[in-house]
């Protein structure tokens, strides 16, 4: 843009003089300067728009009424009106039924999808494939501890499990054999054995001998007698390879030992005057999407 | 243009152009900066904010010390997909007592402003001891030393009045009973009436937790920053909240 000046055009100074330097008055390049312009009269403009001014009780509204908080309630309400029809539907339409109408289907699949990587994966991981050392149960296998059918998982994530919060939460609690005296160590280290051997695991046969009459005559009540366990009490299966505390020989004697009682929130609850954490329609989506993940029966 | 022609005075004057320079950016300071304070909508007044326990207050030092504000921001915004992951977006009063705030736009870990009562004390202590663990594609650092590290509370009634200066509404009661109010925070077992009316009632703020957080004996830092992160953003009732339009 700028040109060298040239003997024709000698532009004026400034009329400054250091040590015999003088400094070119030259013009500011127009397109710089009617920029600068443009600015400013769009500042000007903006802040009569936009809110802006603070005065004595607040800022200027702006004539445009903009305000970032009914900005976000509003896209909120767009999409919360948008998805309204099918929620309803999707309430309104038996569990077991879900499969079979494809919008549904597809609507529960990402819908189900969105609601587990939010509120369920920190648990059951972003795969659903869980912790077998922690208690935090695998979503993918057929192993079930309270039941895999579409109306069982919808009830267990709509009340959760074990937690003091929801009046229908699934709730048991096996006894703490070591901690509470009921069974002494070597009694415990001989059902452990026995453990092991129902679950196909190696095992010490002097002590299984024993363990054999220990498990029948405290924990069958509940495992049943071959151990294979009780949904009804969420009792698990303890002939499987699936272990949700592991099933080492020093993870069984502490679980014998002190129990455990893992715990999964109500996901109906709703505080006093606010809304459920999920809702009914998000409750059957995750429901539907966790029984799709390939153990629902 | 008599006056405009008059500049070369202050461009020959250093000392003059100082002063004349700071009274312009003062008068843009004061138009920007000043309204904060006095304006009421600046921090809205919301029920139930409280300064944080001895306990939750040292959970916080520790969360600072070990650089959790480095991935974890404590700022939802008010955007449709912040508010749908995290909840409601957070309030300037969620974090009128926080010195210094723990905002942030940096989030190499999920926004932490609503945490609290999210999950539960034992999930918080594995995911913390090994993130991996819960959480394979995590690339959080493990902090399991925190299980180990006792913390004892000798200066927790200085930490306290520190805060007072600033303008925390810790109340000489408060400070005096700091030591007992931290230790019983962590024993459900205990008397902690105390420690509910100093915080929750006089504030008109939820019920304080009263756990043992990391489920051993003793007070460990596990203990405090469990505690810490279970309260964030738990503190405002949103049923009885109304957003102030020109907001």
């Amino acid at each position: 843009m700028s040109k060298k000046p040239t003997k024709h055009h000698q532009p004026d100074t400034t009329g400054h003089s250091w040590d015999g330097i003088e400094e070119y008055n030259n013009p500011l390049p127009r397109w710089w300067l009617w920029s600068f312009y443009a600015t400013i009269i769009w500042g000007i403009g903006y802040s009569i728009a936009m809110p802006a001014w603070p005065l004595l009780n607040g800022a200027t509204p702006g004539l445009l009424g903009s305000s970032t908080r009914a900005n976000v309630q509003a896209e909120i309400d767009r999409y919360a009106a948008a998805n309204k029809p099918i929620e309803e539907k999707l309430v309104a339409t038996d569990l077991t039924q879900i499969a079979n109408d494809p919008e549904l289907a597809s609507f529960t699949q990402n819908a189900g999808a969105a609601v587990y990587r939010t509120w369920c994966a920190q648990c059951h991981g972003a795969g659903a494939g869980g912790n077998d050392r922690l208690g935090y149960p695998n979503l993918l296998d057929s192993d079930w501890l309270w039941g895999g059918s579409i109306e069982d998982i919808y009830l267990t994530v709509a009340h959760g499990i074990r937690n003091d919060e929801d009046d229908d939460a699934r709730y048991s609690q096996m006894p703490a054999f070591g901690r509470d005296e009921l069974l002494d160590d070597t009694q415990i280290a001989q059902v452990v054995q026995h453990v092991r051997k129902i679950s196909g695991q190696e095992y010490d046969a002097a002590l299984e001998a024993e363990g054999a009459v220990v498990f029948a005559d405290n924990c069958a009540s509940c495992h049943m007698e071959d151990g294979t366990g009780d949904r009804a009490q969420g009792a698990p299966n303890l002939t499987d390879a699936i272990w949700l505390y592991g099933g080492d020989v020093d993870a069984l004697t502490y679980t014998v030992a002190n129990a455990r009682f893992g715990v999964m929130p109500s996901w109906s609850f709703a505080p006093e005057g606010g809304e459920q954490r999920l809702s009914e329609a998000e409750i059957r989506a995750v429901a539907a999407y966790v029984h799709g993940l390939g153990g629902g029966e | 243009m008599a006056l405009l022609d008059k500049h070369g005075v202050i461009e020959k004057n250093a000392t003059l152009l100082l002063v004349f320079s700071f009274l312009v950016v003062t008068v843009g300071g004061i138009v920007e900066i000043a309204p904060l304070f006095y304006l009421e909508n600046t921090i809205e007044k919301v029920e139930g904010v409280r300064p944080y326990t001895p306990l939750e207050l040292t959970g916080r030092d520790i969360y600072i010390r070990e650089g959790c504000y480095v991935c974890h921001s404590q700022m939802i915004r008010p955007m449709r997909d912040e508010v749908e992951r995290y909840g409601h977006y957070s309030l300037a009063a969620e974090s009128m007592y926080d010195h210094p705030f723990q905002w942030g736009s940096k989030r190499t870990g999920p926004d932490l402003a609503r945490v609290g009562n999210r999950y539960s004390d034992a999930w918080h202590v594995d995911h913390l001891v090994n993130p991996q663990a819960v959480v394979p594609e995590s690339v959080m650092p493990k902090y399991g030393f925190l299980l180990n590290t006792m913390v004892d509370a000798d200066h927790i009634g200085d930490r306290l009045a520190t805060d007072a200066l600033v303008g925390v509404p810790y109340s000489s009661e408060m400070i005096e009973n700091a030591k007992a109010d931290f230790a019983a925070q962590v024993d459900p077992d205990g008397d902690f009436d105390g420690l509910n009316a100093r915080y929750s009632e006089a504030f008109g703020s939820p019920a304080v937790n009263v756990r043992n957080f990391d489920g051993q004996p003793g007070i460990s830092e596990m203990d405090a920053l469990v505690a810490y992160l279970q309260v964030l953003g738990t503190m405002v009732d949103f049923s009885t909240f109304e957003p102030v339009a020109s907001r």
